[in-house]
This record gives structure tokens, C-alpha cells and sequence, in this order.
């Protein structure tokens, strides 16, 4: 634990990370940050026929969050919107050989993954009753 | 009491904290002064014989325990009075915090002498405590929250303050002595005199400075002054605001309860002097103790050499981070105007990650916001890299450092 957890690829989608950017025309965006690191992501999706038609994220973040980031967007891209609530941490984790990451940084791995939880509940919530989703997306630490 | 020619390397034997190992067997090597300190065995002493020897509460009862106990509380108000050169004991007050003091100005003195229309002052590189009060009271009162900014040196632009005070509706002009993020050091005597001239009061947040300056109340020449014991080798949760008595006198109660009173009755109470006035309820009497305990510990060994020390450690450090590829450095490079922090940044790797790596190492830096994200909004970064001095802290700490940082380059190939 130390500069083991920079591999390779954490720094590569770190310095180009995937789904970098906006979908002006989106469905849903989301925003959400970390106050105590100050790392900031938004989440723009375009849903097709209950899929993720397309995905992007922009924001600033540390290398960890960059990463974890690109391959969660990479993973929901094409998903049914019932897949994609089924995400959870260990799929972002494990992606990334994280799974050891210590508490402190554990939210900025997951801050996408509650910004895409959050997305996914306003799009939702917009269409049908989604109580179960909003706690889903409180509960996700 | 105090060993007089210890070198700052033998007086690491006093810090038993040094002594740990981290991260599989490696040195500690602190370097987050700014946000704590660590503490000598004089000041963990000092508080364990308060609970085992002489516990009881202060002011009041008559027996054996609690007037050695009123002794050891009250003889540590005169050592921070000694300390910061104030000359008269009703003028210091305890607080939490240098947070809580400025909340409790904020609040007793705000609430009475803020009024819509009037303007508070503050800077572009304070902490959050020394810019959310006054955003709260000035919400509240109808009142104006002005900022002096400052250049590309991490200095304070003079002449924003000038135009601010030209108004002649400034009421207060609140400002760090040492920037936490910076290290800027403020030219105090010059804001606090164009403040005197534009009959505008000054209060001064010392968190930073006090532990790493010499401080003096009389030559300042401010109306308030805060600093916190925890980030000059006393414990956590024990403070001080100074105010200039004629100041003092003008101001409400903060909180009330016991101690702070004279008289309670069924409507109607009067209230102690100064300053229990504004000590309410039971006081932190033990970290006081162990505050004065790390007051004497400094005075052992001079704050002259102490700052003397730190800025040759600060010499060091900004020669050496100068060399590490890909990093920069923020705040001036003119040690005259600055203390030992400094923040620094790769180009693009993010400050948790530098962090985490040199956690590895063994190596406590900080990195974030600092609390200061109206000066982060300025040097437009998310977060900086802090490492910061004190007393224990060696070369070969500032060496420790930069082998590590230098890894932090391998991993990202900058």
C-alpha cells in the first residue's frame, strides 16, 4: 500500500481518462463533489429503450478518481438501466485492483459511482415511484 | 527547569511520538505542523498530573485540590499573557480554539456594533474560521464582506484595503498574520495602522503565527488576536483571544451559564468580571495546564532561535523542492515575508495522490484545500501539497521528503 496502487493503468486513465466530457443533449446530468477533498464529478447520459446510450464524465479529481471514473462510465455504457443499478462498489474496485484501498480513500473511488447512482435516480424519478433507488444511492458506502 | 543548549536534534528525545514507526517499519517523519503539532512529554506530563494529583474544578470551592487547581489555571493565563507580551491578565480569555474566538467576536462584538451598511474586511488567503463568521454576521446585519486580494507572490494587494477603507463604513478588518497555505507573513504593522487612521478595529488570527513568531500585543498594536495551543505543542481544544480592554468592555456575553456571573436572579443577571465573563460553565482546566506547560517548554528554548531554526529548515526545503522535476512551488520566495509552510503542486498529478505516495514513505504531508478554498478559487488548484516545519523537524526530514517526491515523479513520468 503505498505506490503500489499506481499501476500502470491507474495512471493512464488518469492522464487519458475514457468518457472525458460532456453529451450536450443529455437525459439526465448529475453533480456531485467531495467536501473534504474538493474532487468534483458530473455524470451527462443519454437513455435509449432503458439503455445507456451514451455516457461522459468531466470534473476534476485525483488519479484514483479519474480512473475508477473511466472504467465505471466503460461499464455502464450499453447497459440496461437495470444493470446499471446493479453496479456496486466491488465492480469499480476490483477493476482497478483497489480492492485494499484504505478508508480515507475509498470516496474518491466511489464518488462516480454515487454520481452515477444519483443520475440514474433522477432520471428515474422523473418516470416512476423510485424510493427503493433513493436509498440504494444513500446507502452505497 | 528548561535544558538551555539542547540542539533541535536533541530535543526530539522529548517527543516519544518520534520514536514510531509507520507504513511497515518506516521513520515518521511529520511534516504537517500547520494543521497540529506533536507534544513533549512536558506538556503530556503536565496534563496527567492535573488529572492524577490535583483534580477539581476551579474559582470556587475552598478545599486543598481545587485551589491548587485554580492555581495551576490562572498561573497559565499569566504565562500566555507573558507570552504574547499582553500586560494586563483580564484581557486573555479561553476558548476552544482560535475558531471558537473568532466566532465569539463575531458574536458578542458583532452583534452588538455591526450594522447595515457597515463593511468587514478580510483577505483572499484566510482560513475558513476567519471568513464564515463574518459571512454569517453580515448575512444577518445587512452588512458587506469586502476582501483584500493578493498577487501573484502570495502577498496582500495594500491597496485594495485602501480603497476599502476609503469608504469610511469599515468596521473591521480581520486578517492571518501567516497564511496557513502561503506562509505569507501579513505586514500587520502597516494594515493596522491605516486601519487606526480609518478608525476601522483589526483583528488578527495568529493560529499560525504565535507557535513561530515572536508575538507581542502591546507593539502590535491590534484589537483582537487569536491563536490555539494545539499548533505549538499543546493539546487540542484549548485557546486564546486576546482584546484590547477598551474593546472588551463594549462586548456582550457569549455564552451563558455558570462562572461568567455575578449575580442570577429570577429575570435579571449581572456579570463577572473579566474575563470570566466570558468563560462560561466548567473550563478546559486541563489543557490550559498543558498549555502553559508548552509555553514554558518554547520559552526553554527562546522563540528567536526557534524561528531562526524553521527558517533555515524553509531555506532548505524551497532550494531543494526547486530541483524535483514537474513541481511548483506557490508563495514567495522571499524568506523575510514568509514562515515555514509551503505549498506545492505537480504539474498534474493531484495532491492526494503525492500524498498517498509519500505516506508509503513514511512521510505525514497535507494535501487538500486547507481550508482555504476562496485562496484555492485564486490560484485556481483544487487542492495543494503542504508541508509545513516546526521545532523537531531536521534536513534529514526536508531529504526524506524529496527522495520520496522524486518517486512521485517516476510514477506519473513528469
Amino acid at each position: 500500500m503505498s505506490a503500489d496502487i499506481y499501476h500502470e493503468m491507474i495512471i493512464d486513465y488518469s492522464r487519458n481518462p475514457l468518457n472525458f466530457g460532456k453529451i450536450e443533449d443529455h437525459d439526465v446530468t448529475f453533480h456531485d463533489s467531495n467536501p473534504l477533498c474538493g474532487d468534483s464529478i458530473d455524470i451527462d447520459m443519454k437513455i435509449k429503450d432503458s439503455k445507456v446510450s451514451d455516457i461522459k464524465f468531466h470534473g476534476k479529481g485525483c488519479a484514483i478518481c479519474m480512473a475508477c471514473s473511466s472504467v465505471l462510465t466503460e461499464m455502464a455504457k450499453g447497459k440496461s438501466l437495470d444493470d446499471v443499478r446493479k453496479l456496486g462498489k466491488d465492480d469499480v474496485l476490483g477493476e482497478l485492483g483497489l480492492e485494499h484501498l484504505q478508508a480515507v480513500r475509498i470516496k474518491c473511488a466511489l464518488l462516480s459511482l454515487k454520481v452515477l447512482k444519483s443520475a440514474l435516480y433522477t432520471y428515474l424519478a422523473g418516470r416512476t415511484d423510485a424510493d427503493d433507488l433513493k436509498e440504494e444511492a444513500a446507502n452505497l458506502y | 527547569m528548561m535544558q538551555k543548549t539542547l540542539s533541535f536534534e536533541e530535543l526530539r528525545a522529548d517527543f516519544p511520538i518520534l520514536d514510531r514507526k509507520v507504513r511497515d517499519g518506516k521513520r515518521l517523519v511529520y511534516l504537517d505542523n500547520a494543521s497540529t503539532t506533536q507534544k513533549p512529554n512536558q506538556v503530556i506530563d503536565a496534563i496527567a498530573d492535573y488529572y492524577r494529583r490535583y483534580n477539581a474544578n476551579t474559582h470556587r470551592a475552598v478545599y486543598a485540590l481545587a485551589e491548587e487547581a485554580t492555581e495551576a489555571y490562572e498561573s497559565a493565563r499569566d504565562k500566555v499573557a507573558r507570552f504574547a507580551g499582553i500586560h494586563d491578565r483580564q484581557e486573555v480569555i479561553f476558548v476552544r480554539g482560535t475558531t471558537e474566538a473568532i466566532n465569539l467576536v463575531s458574536y458578542a462584538w458583532g452583534r452588538q456594533h455591526i450594522k447595515k451598511g457597515d463593511i468587514i474586511v478580510t483577505t483572499e488567503y484566510e482560513h475558513h474560521s476567519n471568513i464564515v463568521p463574518w459571512q454569517i454576521l453580515a448575512k444577518e446585519k445587512g452588512a458587506e464582506l469586502r476582501y483584500i486580494t493578493i498577487n501573484d507572490d502570495g502577498e496582500l494587494n495594500l491597496e485594495d484595503l485602501e480603497e476599502h477603507l476609503g469608504t469610511g463604513n469599515v468596521r473591521l478588518v480581520a486578517f492571518s498574520l501567516m497564511s496557513n497555505v502561503l506562509g505569507t507573513i501579513s505586514d500587520a504593522p502597516k494594515i493596522i495602522s491605516m486601519c487606526k487612521k480609518a478608525g476601522a478595529l483589526t483583528l488578527v488570527d495568529g493560529a499560525q503565527a504565535a507557535p513561530h513568531l515572536k508575538v507581542d500585543m502591546a507593539e502590535l498594536g491590534c484589537d483582537f488576536f487569536a491563536f490555539s495551543a494545539h499548533k505549538m505543542l499543546g493539546p487540542t481544544g484549548i485557546g486564546v483571544l486576546w482584546v484590547r480592554k477598551k474593546v472588551l468592555e463594549t462586548m456582550s456575553p457569549f455564552h451563558g451559564g455558570g462562572d461568567m456571573i455575578r449575580e442570577v436572579h429570577k429575570q435579571e443577571t449581572t456579570w463577572n468580571d473579566l474575563p470570566y465573563k466570558f468563560e462560561a460553565g466548567t473550563p478546559n482546566i486541563a489543557d490550559v495546564i498543558g498549555f502553559g506547560a508548552a509555553i514554558d517548554y518554547l520559552e526553554g528554548i527562546g522563540m528567536d532561535r526557534i524561528y531562526k531554526h524553521e527558517m533555515d529548515l524553509t531555506r532548505y526545503a524551497l532550494e531543494r523542492l526547486s530541483a524535483v522535476n514537474g513541481l511548483k512551488i506557490y508563495g514567495t520566495r522571499n524568506l523575510s515575508r514568509r514562515g515555514a509552510v509551503i505549498s506545492f503542486n505537480f504539474a498534474d498529478v493531484h495532491p492526494h495522490d503525492v500524498a498517498q505516495i509519500v505516506d508509503g514513505d513514511g512521510i505525514a504531508v497535507r494535501s487538500g484545500h486547507h481550508c482555504a478554498q476562496v485562496l484555492m478559487e485564486r490560484l485556481d488548484v483544487a487542492a495543494t501539497s503542504r508541508a509545513s516545519f516546526y521545532i523537531y523537524n531536521t534536513t534529514k526530514d526536508i531529504d526524506a521528503l524529496i527522495t520520496s517526491l522524486e518517486k512521485v515523479s517516476k510514477v506519473f513520468k513528469l
